[in-house]
């Protein structure tokens, strides 16, 4: 084979791989030969060319970004939510690996429980000086509140994840113990999702095992905390929390709602969901919150996360979460320097899996070598902090060490020392080259109520360092991940996450939606419509300029700023003071913040912001491919707000797709939904919405008549920026007619772009919302419609188009439109107290 | 023995309706040998739609209720008989061992369930340990003074270097801004003294409870002038939990009525709540210790 060909030939990455390595690492073995669970996967790696690896990875890059697997970005004012990364190269782990890391993670899965379970009842580890007092009552963690509080059955740890990478001995080492509300199992199933499409035929050689059967042992777990149907809710922070994305993907891929604290209320010490529909009783609470943000009453006072009184009906067994409260104490890298004797006495065995050696400085002597060795330990505290994260001495300056030895001498128990083990690495694909980068993988476990044990998921999340010298794989998310395969010995049989045997199907997503979700789809309903409204109109604003431009006609050029004007009556876009020339042309510095500028309100972007910010906020209920559009639109926002200073004539392109992806949204929902209470509330915010701008544009622009050509343009613009040229010429064969516009645009029934038809359809929409026992306020809503309706009804087109001789305008329209604009002000305010009633904020009263 | 009748009303005056409040209640006396707990009731108005008594992680009596109907207004009495006679203190200053003795003694000590003593020298969620706390106490603590003794003059001390101003701190206030300003109430007394002890490695507790207030001579006692009062005890090996009384600079007798015992204010808060609804709150508190002849 003549050299210059090997450099082309994609097998020969594995063999620079080969000559890149640093230490030991998880392709090959000592011998320098690929390791035999790694063949199959080589092999049909190995045949894929450069352009087939580009196609694999960016099928990946779609799928995850269509789907949304975002990461959220702390401290990005804009609320950036970036995009999950995903190596096309997995880390696989043979399967004699992973009985040790089974088995490994079982036993200390045991041992953690049992640690628990003691120090919130008896503390017999404390008293007999097992376990120093300092280590656990100085912890945040230790939460005194929750002291007595026990779960029925045998865990009072339901849910665990471990950090492990390959030490030096060939063993898997745990690195982090992750106690509290564990994340990142539903990024492990999202990047399995990914790659089974993405790279099909390789996962079906390596014979992976698979992850469905793991998450089915959780919901049997959860479900069995409740009664026969029990009602089980993902609690999340909300939006803005980094992880949020996986907090809507677990509910949806479990079946459970999603919601925030104040979705819920407790009564009689048991928990309730605020639905559409009134109080729902819930059973297990699945907390992705952190636990002392649980609960204003017992925990932190200040946190506007949780739900006050959740502790006593947790107390009172009314209501389980998983994690429990107070499993953070078990997060405490100081606790590792006590596992192996806690396990001997504890479960009589010897710890399995090994982790670094741990000082805890709370002891004398332990202190003394942490000090002494600082420039070689890597310093943690025994929880997570803001001010400090992980220290790697080897790495820090002088002056760094000089502080951290005056914050350890200074409180010597919130600090450990741990020796700094090198890892193994692993293939990661950067261009078109596998490097040898260190890696984590994060291994979950749930308790199996059934089995009394717990079940590890076959997989993980595992994670890689940034580049080749790093020893540091951060533990926030962000960075590459990969997807982990865990090779099989036995071909296992399929396994559904919706099908297990002897067990009810379960409902809970036919359930009312919370009364916040709800409120989200309505306002991404109205936002939708806004959106849209404000594209066409620009673009018929754009449009005209065009002609101006061409013709240079002065009536047209006063068209222009006519039709401006409008606009932003009409959105409440205020423009800026010095720019108050009704020379349109002269106003482009407006027309460019009305297109481009986020920070002003009423402008398109501003509106497309809020849209994707609510569809955000109903993350979990909407269909993969309405999320794409979705993704698409934020493309669209983004781009848009990357060119403020483009000629304004070249956005008509970005017009017509933005109008393009709305119209899909929009036909997306009518054939993918239901006609449930969602569905419904999201249609009545677009209906209110395409009735509030119609009005509106009536308004500004037919009630007081121009001149012959200044009526006719305004109307021919008025008529395209509905969406309605087509039509109306199609109806009345004519020059457009006032009389005509207000028949078409406002009383015909039949039309879908008419008044007449929006306000028939939130009639509809309302007489389907469910009942709120002891309220009027469905009757309220309807009374109003049904007011607009005839109103609208009794119309006569002739007569609304007739000017008064005495006020030059059209009255009667002029006195239609603005008893339409009120009746529907009131509809949307009736709407928001009967159905989204849930932003009473609580406050703390001290006494 | 005394016997005292405690009423304490809180009165809660919302701008808008509440439509729901989770609350607890440590207000309910705690029964040591020398102090007997007769009877104590609480009532509500409106009604709670939901109720229960529990002990808290320091044996403190937590009564915890909601009201689940919108209302405008809360109002909380709690009535109590208590029988008291004078609390083991150790008359004779003189004779404890030398505080740095209890120091050690205390350090290596395990927990157990007769002496949680060890936990009471961590800095709390009020209270850190930082050095100018053991700098200001430092005077006081003279090498081997007899622990007591030591207690007692820094005791002294705060009472001449502070000033009782009320309404100078709140609750948010950090201990340090109560050293610099050395202005507070009681509750900044109580932190800063046991932020003291504790710096020096003592273990040291709050106390929250009531104090029967004399009227000048001459004059009628006023119904409802008494307040909330708080003090500190510090753990002496030998002769068990001593405890000192900063803001009246003595050590307390059957004057001093417990409610409850913890790490500082935020362990043993009498009356903590979370309304749900908007707008402000006016609050209105009335709290008479009244003595009464014999058994009532």
């Amino acid at each position: 084979m003549a050299l210059a060909h090997v450099a082309e030939n994609p097998s020969n990455r594995i063999a620079t791989y080969a000559k890149a390595l640093i230490g030991y690492d998880e392709l090959f073995g000592e011998d320098g030969q690929v390791l035999p669970h790694w063949m199959p996967f080589v092999n049909g790696f190995r045949n894929l060319s450069f352009a087939d690896l580009e196609d694999v990875r960016s099928e990946i890059r779609r799928q995850l970004r269509e789907n949304g697997v975002t990461v959220h970005v702390h401290g990005d004012p804009a609320g950036t939510h970036r995009t999950w990364e995903l190596d096309p190269v997995p880390l696989l782990v043979n399967a004699e690996d992973w009985v040790q890391v089974d088995s490994g993670l079982h036993q200390r899965a045991t041992l953690l429980n049992a640690i628990l379970e003691d120090l919130y009842d008896k503390r017999r580890l404390i008293r007999d000086g097992s376990l120093p007092m300092e280590l656990v009552y100085r912890h945040p963690g230790f939460l005194r509140p929750c002291d007595g509080v026990r779960l029925p059955g045998a865990h009072q740890l339901l849910l665990y994840a471990a950090d492990l990478a390959r030490g030096p001995d060939d063993r898997m080492w745990v690195v982090n113990d992750r106690t509290q509300a564990p994340s990142g199992s539903g990024y492990a199933l999202e990047n399995r999702s990914a790659m089974t499409r993405a790279l099909p035929e390789l996962f079906q050689e390596c014979d992976t095992r698979r992850l469905a059967r793991f998450f089915r042992t959780l919901r049997s777990t959860l479900s069995g905390f409740g009664g026969t149907d029990p009602r089980i809710v993902v609690m999340t922070p909300g939006p803005l929390n980094e992880t949020y994305f996986e907090h809507a993907y677990l509910a949806s891929y479990l079946g459970y709602t999603l919601v925030q604290g104040d979705d819920l209320t407790i009564r009689d010490s048991q928990v309730w969901l605020k639905s559409l529909g009134g109080l729902e009783r819930v059973d297990v609470i699945l907390r992705r919150v952190d636990e002392d943000f649980c609960d204003p009453l017992e925990l932190r006072g200040e946190s506007m996360l949780g739900v006050p009184g959740l502790l006593e009906a947790v107390r009172c067994g009314n209501v389980v979460v998983a994690n429990p409260l107070g499993t953070g104490v078990l997060e405490n890298p100081g606790l590792m320097a006590f596992l192996p004797s806690l396990c001997r006495k504890l479960l009589g065995e010897e710890l399995q899996m090994p982790s670094a050696g741990t000082w805890w400085c709370g002891q004398e002597k332990a202190q003394k070598y942490v000090l002494e060795h600082l420039d070689k330990l890597v310093i943690k505290r025994i929880y997570r902090g803001r001010d400090l994260g992980t220290v790697f001495g080897a790495a820090a300056s002088k002056t760094v060490l000089e502080t951290l030895r005056q914050r350890i001498m200074k409180d010597p128990a919130l600090y450990v020392g741990q020796e700094q083990v090198s890892f193994s690495t692993m293939p990661c694909l950067v261009g078109e080259k596998l490097e040898p980068r260190r890696g984590v993988l994060r291994a979950f476990l749930s308790a199996d109520s059934d089995a009394g044990d717990y079940a590890v998921m076959p997989g993980g999340l595992t994670r890689s360092a940034p580049d080749s010298d790093s020893v540091v794989v951060s533990s926030a998310f962000g960075g590459s991940s990969k997807d982990t395969w865990v090779i099989g010995d036995e071909d296992e049989p399929f396994a559904s996450l919706w099908s297990p045997t002897g067990q009810a199907v379960d409902l809970s997503a036919r359930r009312n939606l919370p009364s916040r979700t709800g409120e989200n789809l309505f306002w991404a309903g109205r936002y939708a419509e806004r959106v849209e409204g404000t594209a066409r109109w620009l673009r018929s604003i754009l449009e005209a300029r065009l002609e101006y431009v061409e013709n240079r006609d002065t009536a047209q050029r006063e068209h222009v700023s006519q039709l401006l004007a409008t606009l932003f009556e009409v959105t409440h876009f205020i423009p800026a003071s010095s720019a108050g020339s009704s020379d349109s042309l002269k106003n482009d510095h407006e027309l460019h913040a009305m297109l481009t500028d986020p920070s002003r309100d009423g402008s398109l972007v501003s509106s497309l912001q809020l849209l994707t910010n609510s569809a955000y906020g109903a993350r979990d209920l909407w269909s993969r491919d309405s999320w794409r559009v979705i993704d698409n639109l934020t493309s669209l926002l983004e781009h848009l707000t990357k060119r403020p200073h483009a000629p304004v004539t070249t956005f008509l392109k970005s017009l017509d797709r933005l109008i393009t992806e709305l119209m899909a949204l929009t036909g997306l929902n009518l054939e993918s939904m239901t006609r449930e209470t969602g569905w419904r509330l999201l249609d009545s915010g677009r209906r209110l919405e395409r009735s509030q701008q119609l009005i509106g544009f009536l308004r500004a622009t037919c009630t007081h008549p121009h001149d012959e050509t200044g009526d006719y343009l305004m109307m021919e613009s008025l008529l395209g920026a509905c969406d309605s040229l087509v039509t109306y010429r199609r109806q009345f064969r004519s020059m457009p007619s006032m009389a005509g516009i207000i028949e078409l645009l406002l009383l015909d029934e039949n039309y879908a772009r008419s008044l007449l038809y929006q306000v028939v359809r939130l009639k509809n929409n309302f007489a389907a919302l469910p009942e709120r026992p002891g309220t009027l306020r469905l009757a309220a809503e309807e009374r109003l419609i049904l007011q607009a309706s005839t109103a609208l009804r009794l119309g006569v087109s002739e007569e609304l188009a007739t000017v008064s001789p005495k006020s030059s305008e059209r009255e009667a329209l002029v006195q239609l439109l603005d008893s339409m604009k009120q009746l529907l002000e009131q509809v949307s305010d009736v709407l928001n107290l009967g159905y989204f009633s849930h932003t009473e904020t609580s406050s703390l009263l001290l006494g | 023995m005394k016997h005292y009748r405690i009423s304490h009303t809180t009165s809660y005056t919302y701008d808008g309706l509440v439509s729901l409040c989770h609350n607890e209640a440590r207000l309910t006396p705690r029964p040591f040998a020398w102090q007997a707990c007769v009877s104590s009731a609480v009532t509500t108005t409106p009604l709670p739609s939901n109720k229960r008594d529990r002990r808290d992680f320091f044996g403190n009596r937590v009564h915890y209720f909601a009201i689940q109907e919108p209302h405008e207004q809360l109002t909380i009495t709690v009535t109590s008989e208590v029988s008291i006679a004078a609390p083991p203190n150790e008359a004779d200053a003189n004779a404890s061992q030398p505080w740095e003795k209890v120091v050690s003694f205390v350090r290596q000590q395990l927990v157990s369930p007769e002496s949680d003593a060890r936990t009471f020298t961590l800095p709390s969620p009020l209270i850190s340990t930082e050095k100018p706390f053991a700098e200001y106490a430092g005077p006081s603590f003279a090498a081997g003074r007899p622990m007591l003794e030591a207690v007692e003059h820094l005791m002294n001390r705060i009472d001449v270097d502070f000033t009782f101003v009320s309404g100078a701190t709140t609750i948010a206030t950090p201990l340090a801004e109560v050293l610099m300003h050395r202005r507070g109430v009681c509750q900044d007394f109580a932190q800063l003294m046991i932020a003291c002890l504790r710096s020096l490695g003592l273990a040291a507790r709050y106390v929250s409870g009531y104090l029967e207030t004399l009227p000048p001579p001459g004059q009628e006692r006023l119904v409802g002038a008494d307040a909330s009062h708080a003090w500190v005890e510090v753990y002496d090996p030998d002769a068990g939990w001593q405890a000192f009384d900063p803001t009246n600079n003595l050590r307390p007798g059957d004057k001093h009525i417990i409610l409850s015992l913890g790490r500082d204010f935020s362990d043993v808060t009498p009356l903590k709540g979370i309304m749900m609804g908007s707008g402000r709150h006016d609050l209105e508190v009335t709290v008479d210790v009244m003595p009464v002849k014999n058994n009532v």
